[in-house]
């Protein structure tokens, strides 16, 4: 990787007219696409796009803990598999879990636990598979957001859904939601997870250095956009059972018209 | 006291509900004097009971619950039983015979092999235990005919409807025998397969809007025969067989 790093030529993150490389502004996310229920063998899933990056979450369960001895007595086991296709960068990526795929999963799931009542199913577990199909940064944060949609479609009940999104510092200046080439050449990157029912953090990380100032605006400009991105969650949930509600209302003014 | 929904309201997870003196109820939960939404759902008030009737869940067994086991493994005293809920369920083998327990080394794969459906009832269920069921009594006991419809088990109280007034409208319309078991899993059997085709069409439009509102006089316009205008394709297709 260090290597190929090396090798691209040093790109001006933001221009002169302060727009960044994919002509975004600084306080700009990139355009986000959520779905629920596409898998039909699991209890619940989700799929989000975040710019390049394409993610698929899916969540079984509560169900019976295999092997036995992981189960708690008094509340369900949160799993969690944050996990790279190998075609989802552009080296070919192992699929067998890296340290970095390992760590996530863990950083993940305890990002997701505050919100789960896993106390309502004793002795199970919750497994919950997220897969990144094409990554461009902040997979983790766009992961989380969809994770968490997933787990409200399985039905599985939460305190509040998790939003994340991170904001980094580039060519010296803060900038929200960093894609991978800013990521890498950047000065900082901070993740960011929040439950916003209860205004709460669940997840922050950070790496490169900012000073306490920075850090300030950088870390108030990710809350804010967590719930701009929780907002959208649930539009999301909601609209798949509003369309059927629309739809069925419709064939009665039909049907009421047709029998006049 | 403040409320933030209206009945039949859809909520996300984490939505607020109410605030101040309100109970809360099935899927909700309480944070101070705030009361939430902990599923996707449709509000439901009762007086001053919030509750949350949810749009998807796994099944959790309740005490005299009747559902559909499938037999997954035979032990020494009985069979284990899935019954699509989190937990494996036990169905011993003095819980089937009507006489005596018999004696152990009795071959109990002449019974129910792996694999057998098996209309039962919990015995027992709570945090701490896996559920007990039996299949003795009436109704209970091995499914040997008819056709298997899988739906989510958080919609089964709406094909049921209050009162059993859905299932009663299905029963009565379309003349198939249905049994619906509390895990999702229904049996329908029919004299004629398109009286089977008609009710599992029905159950299926059940599961999918659910959420609506006004459902029982959508089944019952689209499997009567008595009205003109609205009748389907299916209806149309049934009403020839007769």
């Amino acid at each position: 990787m260090n290597k190929v790093k090396s090798r691209e030529k040093p790109v001006e993150l933001i221009d002169k007219n302060g727009l960044r490389i994919d002509g975004r502004k600084l306080d700009e996310l990139r355009p986000i696409k959520m779905e629920i229920g596409l898998l039909d063998k699991a209890d619940g899933s989700a799929y989000i796009e975040q710019g390049k990056n394409k993610i698929l979450a899916a969540v079984y369960g509560p169900r019976e803990a295999h092997p036995k001895h992981i189960a708690l007595p008094h509340r369900a086991v949160l799993r969690c598999r944050y996990h790279m296709a190998p075609f989802s960068v552009t080296e070919r990526k192992s699929p067998a879990p890296s340290r970095r795929e390992q760590e996530l999963s863990k950083v993940i799931r305890e990002a997701l636990e505050p919100a789960v009542l896993s106390e309502y199913y004793p002795r199970t577990t919750i497994d919950l598979f997220i897969e990144v199909l094409q990554s461009d940064g902040g997979s983790r944060c766009a992961g989380i957001t969809g994770a968490s949609l997933a787990l409200a479609d399985a039905g599985i009940p939460m305190r509040g859904l998790v939003a994340a999104c991170a904001v980094g510092k580039i060519a010296g200046k803060i900038a929200l939601d960093l894609s991978d080439a800013e990521d890498k050449q950047g000065e900082a990157d901070l993740p960011v997870a929040v439950m916003p029912r209860s205004n709460t953090v669940t997840l922050i990380q950070m790496d490169g250095s900012l000073t306490p100032e920075e850090f300030e605006t950088a870390f108030e400009m990710a809350v804010r956009t967590c719930h701009a991105i929780h907002e959208q969650q649930k539009t999301t949930l909601k609209q798949r059972y509003l369309s059927i509600k629309e739809e069925v209302e419709e064939k009665n003014e039909q049907g009421k018209s047709e029998g006049q | 006291m403040t409320l933030y929904v209206e009945r039949k309201q859809l909520v996300a997870p984490g939505e607020i509900l109410a605030e101040g003196k309100y109970t809360s109820g099935e899927n909700t939960h309480r944070e101070g004097d705030k009361l939430f939404s902990s599923k996707v759902g449709v509000v439901e008030i009762d007086g001053d009971k919030l509750g949350v009737v949810p749009i998807k869940g796994c099944y959790v067994p309740r005490v005299d619950d009747v559902v559909v086991g499938r037999i997954v493994d035979i032990v020494m005293s009985g069979w284990m039983v899935g019954i699509d809920a989190p937990y494996p369920a036990l169905l011993p083998a003095s819980e089937v015979f009507e006489q005596r327990v018999p004696r152990s080394g009795m071959d109990l794969s002449k019974t129910f092999g792996v694999g057998d459906l098996v209309v039962s009832k919990v015995l027992a269920f709570d945090r701490t235990r896996d559920p007990l069921i039996t299949a003795k009594g009436p109704g209970l006991g091995k499914v040997t005919s008819g056709r298997i419809v899988k739906i989510s088990p958080a919609k089964i109280p709406r094909l049921i409807g209050k009162k059993g007034s859905m299932i009663a409208i299905l029963k009565k319309e379309t003349g198939a025998h249905i049994m619906v078991g509390q895990n999702g899993t229904v049996l329908v059997s029919g004299k004629h397969p398109d009286a089977e085709n008609t009710a599992i069409q029905a159950i299926r439009m059940i599961e999918r809007e659910a959420h609506t509102q006004g459902l029982t006089d959508r089944i019952q316009a689209r499997l009567g025969t008595g009205r003109k205008g609205e009748q389907s394709e299916v209806t149309r297709e049934t009403s020839r067989v007769d």
